[in-house]
C-alpha cells in the first residue's frame, strides 16, 4: 500500500518516468522514509512501555553476585530491555560493580544495551528484513556474552579506577510507575528520540536513495565483496567513529548491499557503528583504566570481526 | 523546599533543570535547586540512570525526564 502510495506520487502526480534514475531515486526516498518513521514510532512506543518495566536499579539487582556464564547470559539478555543511555554509563557501571555485580557480567551488559537497540532493530528490519533483523539480534548477544566472559575470565578489577570501589552508594527504592504513567512516559520517549534522530533518517534515506538510483549495480563487489579479506576489518574501523547515527548509517548501508556490499561486512559495520564509539570510551575512561578500556574495545572488535567473516562465509 | 537535579550534563538533564524551573514558575512556589554534576554525590543517592529529580533528599523520578506537569504535582 505504501509503495503504491509512494508510486502515484512520484510518477503520476510529479509525473517522472518510472524506471529513470531520478524517478526511481525519488520513489525510493519517499517509500523508505514513510516505512521508517511508521515503524520507528510504533515500535519505539512499544518498547518505551516494557523498558518502564525494567529499571535499571532492578536488573541490578537481579544480577548481583550471579556467577559467569549464567550472568553474561541475563546481563546480555536485559541489556535488551533495560534503558541505557551512555551519558548514564557511569553510574550505572559503579551502581553493578558496588552491588556485587562481577565484572565480566557487567560488561556483557554494557555491550548487549547500546548495540541491541530498537532503533537499530526497526531500521534493519524495515529495509533488510526480519531475519537480517534476527540475525542481528542473535549475534550481537553472542558477542556481548562471549566479549563479557573473556573480560571475566582476565580478572582485570585491579584495573578499574580506584575511587570505584570505595564508593557509597545510596539504596534508592524502585519507584514503580502506573500504567497511565508508562503511557506517557513512553510518548515523550518516543517524541524525545524521533525529534532526535529524524535528520539523520532522512538524509540517511536520501543518501540511501541516491546511491539506489546512481550508482551502478556490483559497483562495491569487488572491493567489499565476500572475496575481499580486508573489508570486514576496514568497515569495523569506519563504524567506530559513526557511533548513534545508526538512524542514518543503515539506510545508506542498505544501499550498498544492493551494490555488492557482502552481508557479513554489513553486518559487522553495524555491530562497529552502535557498540564502539569514540565518545562512549571516553566517559567509560572515568571508571575504567587505559588497559582495561584498551582490553574491552579490543575484544569486542575481534567479536565483531569473527562475525563478519562468519556470515560472509555461511550466508 | 530543596530540589536536586542530577546528572552528568546531558541534554536531558539540561531540559529538567529548565522543566523544574518552569514549574516552580507556574506553581508560584520557591525552592532552592541546585544541579549535582560530581559523581560520588549521584551515587549517594543510589540513582543510576540521570537525569533524576530529588526533592528535599527523596528521589521522585529517574532516567526519564519529567514533564512540567508532572513536577508541578510532585512540589
Amino acid at each position: 500500500m505504501l509503495k503504491s502510495f509512494a508510486d502515484y506520487l512520484v510518477f503520476t502526480l510529479i509525473g517522472l518516468v518510472p524506471g529513470s534514475r531520478s524517478g526511481e531515486a525519488l520513489d525510493f526516498f519517499i517509500y523508505d522514509t514513510i516505512k521508517i518513521f511508521l515503524l520507528l514510532s510504533v515500535i519505539i512506543f512499544i518498547v518505551a512501555v516494557i523498558r518502564s518495566s525494567f529499571p535499571p536499579e532492578k536488573t541490578k539487582r537481579m544480577l548481583s553476585h550471579k556467577r559467569e556464564y549464567l550472568g553474561n547470559i541475563m546481563a546480555a539478555l536485559l541489556g535488551i530491555v533495560t534503558p541505557f543511555c551512555s551519558c548514564s554509563a557511569v553510574p550505572l557501571f559503579i551502581g553493578f560493580v558496588e552491588s556485587g555485580v562481577p565484572l565480566g557480567v557487567t560488561f556483557s551488559f554494557l555491550i548487549s544495551s547500546p548495540m541491541v537497540n530498537e532503533v537499530a532493530l526497526i531500521m534493519l528490519w524495515g529495509l533488510f528484513g526480519w531475519k537480517i533483523a534476527l540475525i542481528y539480534i542473535g549475534s550481537g548477544l553472542l558477542v556481548a556474552i562471549v566479549a563479557g566472559i573473556v573480560i571475566g575470565k582476565l580478572r582485570m578489577e585491579r584495573y578499574v579506577q580506584d575511587y570505584v570501589w570505595k564508593m557509597q552508594v545510596g539504596n534508592t527504592g524502585i519507584t514503580v510507575m502506573t500504567f497511565r504513567k508508562k503511557l506517557a512516559y513512553a510518548r515523550e520517549y518516543t517524541l524525545g528520540l524521533l525529534k532526535k534522530i529524524w535528520p539523520y533518517v532522512v538524509v540517511g534515506v536520501g543518501l540511501g536513495a541516491f546511491i539506489h538510483g546512481y550508482v551502478p549495480a556490483d559497483f562495491l563487489a569487488r572491493w567489499a565483496g565476500p572475496d575481499n579479506i580486508f573489508a570486514v576489518p576496514v568497515a569495523v574501523a569506519l563504524g567506530v567513529p559513526l557511533y548513534s547515527n545508526a538512524a542514518g548509517v543503515i539506510p545508506i548501508v542498505h544501499a550498498l548491499m544492493e551494490k555488492g556490499m557482502a552481508i557479513g561486512t554489513v553486518l559487522a559495520f553495524m555491530m562497529a557503528v552502535t557498540a564502539l564509539s569514540v565518545p562512549e570510551a571516553i566517559i567509560l575512561s572515568n571508571v575504567l583504566k587505559k588497559p582495561l578500556l584498551a582490553t574491552f574495545f579490543g575484544i569486542v572488535a575481534t567479536a565483531i570481526v569473527i562475525v563478519g567473516y562468519l556470515f560472509n562465509a555461511i550466508l | 523546599m530543596k530540589i536536586e537535579i542530577l546528572g552528568t550534563g546531558c541534554a536531558n538533564c539540561k531540559t529538567l533543570y529548565a522543566n523544574t524551573m518552569k514549574a516552580l514558575e507556574e506553581s508560584g512556589k520557591s525552592a532552592e535547586v541546585v544541579k549535582v554534576e560530581d559523581i560520588p554525590s549521584i551515587m549517594k543517592y543510589g540513582v543510576m540512570s540521570t537525569p533524576a529529580l530529588v526533592i528535599d533528599g527523596q528521589v521522585k523520578c529517574s532516567g526519564r525526564l519529567a514533564s512540567v506537569v508532572e513536577i508541578m504535582g510532585l512540589l
